[in-house]
């Protein structure tokens, strides 16, 4: 019975991390319409820059955050600014194709940079240690992290719910057209946006690496679980990727626990399901 | 791009290339045992493996319009399938057979499910179906072998019980037998694309609604044509067992399902020959940048992005484009 009780506890924490990655690809698709295939390969590259601040230049931990999201913003700015803009009239299987060129140039960069080896770097000192919850001992990391993940929930909602710019995305989400006629700067927008996305990405990376491998292969194996998430909770859907991160954070936690061999294949499974039922996703309004 | 920019994947005459083209170089790929040696060998089969992916891929991508994200799960099923029975009866024909139906089964009964959705909801589909038959590769431990994968299947001998017993040891008899079966399944492809199914494909990607006017279930149609790229992405999966010895749960992954739709990228999609040419590229660019480097897929990614952002019609279209211009009473479009 604990152990159920604490492997919840467990999912929990990996549900805030996945919805940190899938919060940014719901945005961005959300708003822009696009699925961008690269949202995996952005978190890698956060969790790498945040890595090489704190990790090997032994900066200061938040430094290091705001860092890593800075340059992924960057990043982000660059593939919208001057690649995806040319791309919105056209198909959308166009803007996959795009967004996974950028998968490829992004991975083999990574490595050219910080060589294929794995790495993990030290959590800060006053994040170290464990808390005991139902009589085990449970990482203070996580619970950071949970908190983080409710936290960026919170920020996300009151932004896009009670301020001027959040009320000019929403108008620009549901009808570009008319957002332009009465004055709102659309390419700005989605250029806001997309940063925004890749920020959040960043912020799953570099808050992921100090539990979580840093590897080249990090942002392949990441995007599909966000796509897993997104599809589940509906596409463009910001509270449906918050819960759908849980159902999959948890779910993935108990899984492993109780029925190791089919965890991996009933997560698709779930996604195949909610898109044949319910493509709006299970949360949809 | 004679024409501009194009809208939507087709809407573009389909070109092919001239007669004497084909047979020159299918002339040139009988007579490269004798030029190459192994490695050149190895390389031309999976150029052919990729080519069949790819142009099963396209069937369902430029002809249909729909854009699949799982193909490597039916590339696996016809991997597998086919390494399982090589490992049950050593029988060349047999497995390839065996694994390519399998795959075949495995595109209708999924297909069935993933037609059911276009655009964005069917390629999330086919990625969802793909990553499940990746994770059974995976974790599957008794049937598939889990990381590890299948080890030591025997490239067995082409047999026709009563008839012929050929041996397949050496690289170049198992060039030539690749070689006759994807010209074989090139051909039909190339029928099918050309007959009245492969016309209604093209209308259903261009205007659904009209051919659903005309009479046509679009629905039957579309799963015709995912069960056609099923079958030739496990025609594919299935030469591979006999040319690696071993088949492993990558081949599966949702990273492979990109391998033809790079291929279909680079060579084109309006073109029929585009796959097989984009093949072809995606091997030739690899090996000329892994000699000067091993992050040859930053490369790849370049050349990706330039494609879809200039060029979205693929080489053969640029080929085409300029053929046309010399000769421009040969115009058709």
């Amino acid at each position: 019975m604990e152990t159920l009780a604490f492997q919840g506890v467990v999912g929990l924490s990996m549900a805030m991390y996945l919805w940190l990655i899938s919060a940014g690809l719901t945005i961005i698709f959300g708003v822009l319409g696009v699925i961008n295939f690269a949202h995996g390969s952005l978190f890698m590259l956060g969790a790498y820059l945040a890595f090489t601040f704190y990790g090997l230049l032994g900066w200061n931990f938040w430094l290091a955050i705001i860092l890593s999201l800075a340059g992924t913003a960057v990043v982000g700015w660059v593939m919208e600014r001057f690649f995806l803009r040319y791309l919105y009239g056209v198909d959308e299987a166009y803007q996959l194709l795009l967004t996974f060129g950028f998968i490829l140039i992004l991975d083999d960069a990574v490595k050219m940079i910080w060589g294929g080896v794995f790495r993990i770097p030290d959590i800060p000192a006053f994040l170290e240690g464990h808390w005991s919850v139902f009589g085990r001992p449970f990482p203070v990391y996580n619970a950071f992290i949970i908190a983080a993940g409710i936290v960026v929930g919170i920020v996300l909602w009151l932004g896009f719910e009670r301020t001027w710019w959040g009320r000019t995305v929403r108008a620009t989400a549901s009808d570009r057209e008319m957002a332009n006629a009465i004055g709102v700067n659309v390419p700005r927008v989605f250029s806001g946006v997309f940063m925004l996305g890749a920020m959040l990405a960043a912020l799953g990376g570099a808050l992921g690496t100090p539990v979580r491998v840093v590897s080249p292969g990090l942002g392949a194996a990441m995007i599909i679980q966000a796509f897993v998430i997104t599809v589940i909770g509906g596409l463009g859907n910001l509270k449906g990727a918050f819960v759908g991160s849980l159902i999959v954070g948890v779910l993935s936690a108990y899984g492993t626990l109780l029925f190791p061999v089919f965890e991996l294949a009933l997560i698709y499974l779930i996604m195949a399901v909610v898109l044949l039922v319910r493509p709006q996703g299970l949360f949809a309004r | 791009m004679g024409e501009g920019p194009v809208a939507s994947p087709g809407r573009r005459r389909i070109v092919t290339p001239g007669r004497s083209a084909i047979g020159g170089l299918v002339l040139a790929l009988l007579l490269l045992p004798l030029v190459g040696g192994q490695y050149a060998q190895y390389v031309a089969i999976q150029v052919l493996i990729l080519s069949l992916f790819a142009l099963g891929f396209n069937i369902l991508f430029g002809y249909t319009g729909l854009l699949s994200f799982g193909q490597a799960g039916f590339y696996a099923v016809g991997a597998y399938g086919c390494a399982k029975l090589l490992l049950l009866t050593p029988s060349l024909l047999f497995g390839v057979v065996g694994g390519t139906l399998l795959a075949g089964a495995a595109a209708l009964v999924l297909g069935v499910l993933c037609i059911r959705h276009t655009r964005i909801y069917f390629s999330m589909l086919t990625l969802a179906f793909g990553m499940m038959i990746f994770s059974m590769a995976l974790k599957w431990r008794d049937f598939t072998g889990g990381d590890d994968g299948l080890v030591g299947i025997p490239r067995a001998p082409l047999e026709i019980p009563g008839l012929v017993s050929v041996s397949m040891a050496s690289m170049g008899r198992y060039y030539y037998f690749v070689l006759a079966v994807s010209l074989v399944a090139i051909a039909i492809a190339y029928r099918l694309v050309h007959s009245p199914l492969g016309l209604t494909f093209q209308g259903i990607r261009d205007s659904e609604g009209r051919m659903a006017f005309t009479g046509v279930s679009v629905r039957t149609y579309r799963l015709i044509a995912f069960v056609i790229a099923g079958l030739y992405a496990g025609l594919a999966g299935a030469l591979l067992p006999a040319l690696e010895n071993t088949v492993t749960p990558p081949v599966a992954h949702w990273t492979t399902s990109a391998d033809p739709v790079l291929a279909t990228l680079l060579g084109g999609i309006q073109a029929f020959a585009g796959p097989i040419v984009g093949a072809f590229l995606y091997f030739m660019i690899k090996d000329v940048i892994v000699r000067f480097t091993e992050y040859w897929l930053i490369w790849l990614g370049i050349i990706v992005v330039v494609l879809v952002m200039g060029f979205r019609g693929g080489v053969v279209s640029l080929a085409t484009a300029r053929w046309r211009v010399h000769r421009p009473g040969r115009e058709g479009a």
